[in-house]
């Protein structure tokens, strides 16, 4: 069924008797062209490519849980392409400029708000460091602006510029930036790979990869056997476990990242707020939640949850840039486990086994990266070829050294 | 989380630094292909489960431990010195010798 302002009428008089369900939930069949291992936004996002870009529809996505039950529901809904590097720069604006048509392209409301990403500056030096980054985004064709502190503050008024320590100085301003309602990401790239034939299958967890010669030709799942042609693994925060049923080991290591919701408030701030003196960022949802995070719990977790000092330090840093905020009651924390790669980096590549592709190592960045990174994958396991804005993103680059190291940390996921 | 120290005894986990895997060992860095080093350096095997894994009790004996941990539940089965593996190491060879 077509959504549209004429399926909304005709539905509103018949009592919204008539939706069906956005997608099937058939059994899984024996044999596919393409498994893809991973029913989150980038293995449901690189169904979609595959049989809308590629004509391959012949695929089946194994998810463990039900869909989108991992990342893809547990970020804080930011979508931007702010990037310095220049493997980062292009691949991240092709995702952008994916996003900017994503609902006529899905048929499905996923709530883009391009309203703005301000990335706060608090020294001479760091607006020096933004400038460079404004001017690296401008000539690869993206939009930047450079704000001086007065600009900001029309923008967003509530936050404490005369912070002693970090006052305010400006921000580097990304427009065509802001959010987008997650869950409805991964819905919208269900229900579309669906409709083209793509089998969505739910509670199936992958439990083994069949290798025959050095080739993959099949996985071993809770819910039998299937064999493939081709199988991908877009498993973000397991993607260490899935290499090793194949043998493999990963430049990766999994930690928690946590994310924070406020009780719902009248509209305080209409933008994306980066803080520039510790890891914190600040929008609000629709709903009126304010919905901020920081950093990474720092020591290898597979829990998907967090422990209270990260808590406590995200509180600080949003009490350093928004003071205000300290009568504000928190209404719930979460956690979800990412790949962090040991550049920062994301990995779309082919892999030392025939027939098994890899999408891994999102670190804190997957959701804004979702359309791009199924396209790019898509691209990948249908030509066999990277796409070339993804040509960065390859296993090679650490052994030779050719690491994307986008915040200067060097090779210490815990740093990132 | 709670890491019981050794020296200190249970002590929070704000005290302590964390550095990752323990069991990687540097190769000797003039005799060692590159592709050994760049195995040291770049890939973890990244267990979902039983971990060994290296912390710095910083605000506290400043040693560093082996800690064991369950990386599903953070429960901690095992905290070590870190010297004593050395030392441990050393007597081995000493015997030999």
């Amino acid at each position: 069924m077509r959504y549209s302002l004429f399926s909304l009428l005709s539905q509103t008089l018949r009592g919204h008797k008539g939706w069906t369900p956005a997608w099937r939930d058939p059994a899984p069949r024996p044999e596919y062209d393409v498994v893809i291992i991973g029913g989150g936004g980038h293995g449901l996002a690189t169904a979609h490519y595959l049989a809308s870009r590629h004509g391959i529809t012949n695929v089946a996505v194994l998810e463990k849980g039900y869909l989108g039950s991992g990342n893809v529901g547990r970020n804080t809904t930011i979508i931007r392409s702010n990037y310095l590097l220049p493997g980062n720069t292009p691949f991240y604006e092709l995702s952008m400029k994916l996003w900017e048509g994503l609902e006529q392209d899905l048929n499905y409301n996923a709530m883009v708000s391009q309203r703005g990403v301000v990335n706060l500056f608090h020294s001479d030096a760091q607006r020096d460091a933004f400038a460079r980054r404004g001017n690296a985004m401008r000539l690869a064709g993206v939009d930047a602006e450079l704000l001086d502190r007065e600009q900001v503050r029309a923008m967003a008024p509530v936050l404490d510029f005369d912070n002693a320590r970090f006052p305010i100085q400006g921000g580097l301003l990304q427009r065509r930036g802001g959010t987008a309602r997650h869950d409805a990401v991964a819905w919208g790239y269900a229900r579309a790979a669906d409709s083209r034939g793509v089998d969505l299958i739910q509670n199936c967890e992958v439990t083994g990869i069949t290798i025959t010669g050095g080739r993959a030709v099949g996985v071993e799942t809770s819910r039998g056997p299937i064999r493939a042609k081709k199988i991908a693994t877009a498993v973000a925060g397991n993607s260490s476990r899935v290499a090793a049923m194949a043998g493999m080991r990963l430049p990766i290591e999994t930690h928690v990242l946590q994310a924070f919701v406020s009780e719902g408030l009248k509209p305080l701030i209409d933008c994306v707020v980066t803080f520039g003196a510790g890891h914190f960022y600040i929008s609000q949802s629709d709903k009126g939640g304010l919905v901020f995070g920081g950093d990474i719990d720092g020591y290898n977790s597979y829990a998907q949850r967090g422990n209270l000092p990260i808590i406590e330090d995200v509180m600080e840093s949003a009490m350093a840039l928004w003071p205000g905020l300290g009568r504000v009651r928190m209404l719930r924390h979460w956690g979800g486990v990412m790949d962090m790669s040991m550049d920062g980096s994301p990995i779309i590549d082919t892999t030392p086994v025939e027939g098994l592709y890899l999408n891994a190592g999102w670190c804190y960045g997957g959701f804004k990266a979702t359309p791009a990174s199924g396209f790019c994958f898509a691209h990948l396991i249908a030509t066999g070829q990277p796409h070339p804005v993804a040509s960065a993103y390859r296993l090679d680059r650490f052994p030779a050294g050719r690491v994307i190291d986008e915040k200067g940390a060097g090779a210490q996921p815990n740093l990132h | 989380m709670r890491i019981t120290c050794p020296h200190c005894g249970a002590r929070d986990a704000q005290e302590f630094s964390y550095l990752g895997a323990a069991d990687p060992k540097r190769p000797d860095g003039m005799a060692a292909s590159a592709a050994a080093m760049a195995e040291y350096v770049y890939q973890r095997d990244n267990p979902a489960g039983r971990h060994r894994e290296l912390w710095y009790h910083g605000a506290g004996c400043h040693a560093w431990l082996v800690v064991t941990r369950d990386t599903r539940t953070h429960a901690i089965a095992a905290v070590e010195v870190a010297k004593a593996r050395k030392a441990g190491a050393a007597a081995k060879v000493g015997a030999k010798a």
